[in-house]
């Protein structure tokens, strides 16, 4: 019994050393792969944008990859994402992005969130490989020119919401609250300030609150005094949530507006009526109408039992930007692949898409405005 | 004026929250000498727990929060048994680090469970605000307050007139000396936890009741914060906890209306600063002269 049992084990063993062997193999001769190398947040803080993502660049790849691969000249190539965690901290970054370059990766898709990105853009420039940042908002992200982006970048939103401010809805005091610790929350605020001013708006009270708080009543109650035509908050949801509630709670009526961190804020708050009329900027919404949205919403939602955020629309449109390269350029040598991403345009999920030479994408913004619950495009 | 009192009632908002908090902290730290860098992660546990009963298996009301503060209760003294008993007589750094594991701990374990992505939950203390003039008080801040009194007094009489709160003023003096004595130290100590973790549940109930949403790292700057109050108000000292969580609040809110609200945090680390030079103790910590 014992003898017999020693011998299965060791005919196991035997077994899965040469199904090691086999796959050793198998992963040095993939050809006809071409490999994504992805790198952001999945567990920490910010884990839900890297999560977003990846799964987002994970149904792109699927849809890619059913309907045949991507011919590049005379080959065809199947995509594939190898997807690192960096915890959105910058250490962790660098060691992701080593990984990804000794596991042979063809492109970079990263990273989600802007530190970690900033802290690999040298490494990417030295490698010469290409790299597209879904998500990364930091205006210095793009200084090289094999980096691109997908998203708008902080200063752009500031911009669009201001002239949204004072051209449309013709508000000419703002009182702001944003994030004094956060480049996102900032680089919005600065602009947004900068192009209020030279729109002739007047900034009457500018609040600051840092990371992790959760009480806004002071910074509300001082706005309150100052009674503008509206409130901007470039946040992220959460923030927006407990400030909008607590705004309802001291009996304001002052209108939000918001940035693009603000999508997702409704299901963060428990009274949806605190939203009412709130409008902020983004460059998706799961609730659009239009086609190729609702097959990806219903695609996301049959595989992950998830909404899509924008953050899952920016890794889904950053999968076929690298394929529409890929197809291009012909070859997938960096170089080519680098100099073909400013003569491509895709139509994707976060609008028509196609880069200038500074790596900054030209597409078009969303307005989204809270009514009855819901998010509606402006 | 009327601005002035508003930011004064909002001092009081998130005052009466660190005051409670702090309670907690100053009460492990007076009776067990150890910082539990931990209890901040307990609201968070608490709150969860609470989320848990309500809104996933849908208990009334009632009997979720008592569900809560008990199960809150075990589980302090279930971290207490297999964390910090080990290191009883480890130096105290050690056990600080271990507190500071066991946050990380608890954090990440809730993270697992619930996900990064915060959840809302509907306050279960629904209060009318109280309006006088031009100025109202919400609900919450009022019922937070009344709360925070109450376990203030009754902690207090507790430990001054219990049985096991003589045995507890005698093992924060002397752990050894208690024993001879006749205490039952291990117990006392953990009698401690299960009360420092029910004023844990009790203050994540508040909290999320006052804030609407829970997430696994909520607990960390309240918890940072309250600590800040406990040593203002004087570390050990249970009327201090109060008056140091009411201090902590209301300067922040001060500070933020009308100095600079990018500053606040620098200004009431400052006014710590200048509290602990001029008293070191606190403002209502003992003063002990230790005979060598």
């Amino acid at each position: 019994m014992k003898k017999s049992f020693k011998k299965v084990i060791s005919l196991g063993l035997v077994l899965s050393l040469m199904l090691l062997m086999l796959a050793g193999c198998g992963k040095k001769v993939e050809e006809g792969v071409f490999v994504i190398g992805g790198s952001g947040p999945l567990t920490g803080g910010a884990a839900s944008y890297g999560i977003s993502v990846k799964q987002g660049a994970e149904i792109a790849i699927e849809e890619i990859n059913e309907a045949g691969g991507v011919k590049v000249g005379k080959e065809i190539y199947q995509l594939k994402l190898k997807f690192e965690d960096d915890e959105a901290e910058k250490d962790k970054a660098v060691t992701a992005y080593n990984s990804l370059m000794d596991s042979g990766v063809n492109a970079i898709m990263g990273n989600v969130t802007s530190g970690s990105t900033a802290a690999i853009i040298d490494l990417t420039k030295e490698d010469g490989i290409l790299q597209l940042t879904p998500s990364g908002s930091a205006q210095e992200l793009t200084k090289h020119d094999n980096a691109f982006r997908l998203c708008f970048t902080d200063p752009f939103q500031g911009v669009e919401m201001a002239n949204y401010a004072v051209n449309e809805s013709k508000y000419m005091t703002a009182g702001i609250i944003y994030d004094n610790s956060d480049d996102y929350s900032t680089g919005v605020m600065e602009s947004f300030v900068n192009q209020f001013e030279a729109n002739g708006g007047t900034v009457v009270a500018k609040e600051s609150f840092v990371g992790d708080d959760v009480d806004f009543t002071t910074q509300l109650t001082s706005i309150k005094d100052k009674s503008p035509d509206v409130i901007f908050v470039p946040s992220y949801y959460q923030e927006a949530a407990y400030i909008t509630t607590q705004a309802a709670e001291l009996g304001m009526n002052i209108p939000f507006l918001g940035s693009d961190g603000w999508d997702g804020v409704l299901a963060q708050i428990v009274d949806a009526a605190d939203l009412e009329g709130a409008i902020f900027l983004s460059p998706f919404l799961a609730s659009d109408t239009a086609e190729e949205t609702v097959s990806f919403v219903k695609k996301y939602n049959d595989k992950y039992k998830a909404i899509p955020d924008q953050f899952a629309a920016d890794g889904y449109d950053s999968v076929y930007v690298i394929k529409a390269a890929m197809e291009k350029a012909g070859t997938i040598k960096n170089a080519d692949l680098i100099k073909a991403m400013t003569e491509i345009s895709i139509k994707g999920l976060t609008g028509d898409i196609s880069f200038s030479a500074n790596g900054e994408p030209n597409k078009g913004a969303k307005f989204i405005v809270i009514e009855n619950g819901e998010y509606k495009v402006k | 004026m009327t601005n002035v009192i508003e930011q004064l009632i909002n001092g009081l908002r998130t005052g009466s929250i660190y005051a409670l908090i702090a309670l907690g902290y100053t009460m492990v730290y007076g009776i067990a000498k150890m910082i539990n860098f931990a209890h901040g992660d307990i609201i968070m546990v608490g709150a969860y727990l609470l989320y848990v009963f309500i809104d996933i298996f849908k208990l009334p009301i009632i009997l979720s929060v008592v569900l809560t503060i008990v199960m809150c209760s075990l589980i302090g003294v279930f971290i207490e048994k297999v964390a910090y008993k080990p290191l009883r007589k480890a130096a105290p750094l050690s056990v600080l680090i271990t507190a500071i594991g066991v946050s990380f701990f608890l954090q990440n374990a809730s993270l697992l469970i619930f996900s990064a992505n915060p959840i809302k939950f509907e306050s279960i203390i629904k209060v009318n605000a109280v309006h006088i003039g031009n100025v109202s008080i919400a609900g919450i801040t009022i019922v937070t307050f009344i709360v925070t009194s109450i376990a203030m007094v009754l902690l207090t009489s507790f430990i001054k007139y219990t049985k096991t709160g003589y045995a507890m003023r005698a093992v924060s003096e002397d752990k050894g000396a208690a024993q001879l004595m006749g205490i039952n130290v291990n117990r006392t100590i953990s009698i401690t936890f299960a009360i420092g973790s029910l004023l844990a549940a009790i203050a994540g109930i508040l909290f999320l009741s006052q804030y609407q949403s829970l997430k696994p790292t909520m607990g960390a700057l309240p918890g940072i914060k309250a600590f800040v109050a406990a040593v203002l108000g004087g570390i050990g000292s249970i009327p201090g906890a109060m008056l140091g969580g009411l201090a902590l609040g209301v300067i922040e809110s001060i500070s933020k209306a009308y100095i600079s609200s990018q500053l606040s945090d620098a200004i009431v680390f400052s006014v710590l600063i200048l509290v602990l030079l001029v008293k070191p103790t606190g403002l209502l910590g003992k003063n002990f002269i230790e005979k060598v």
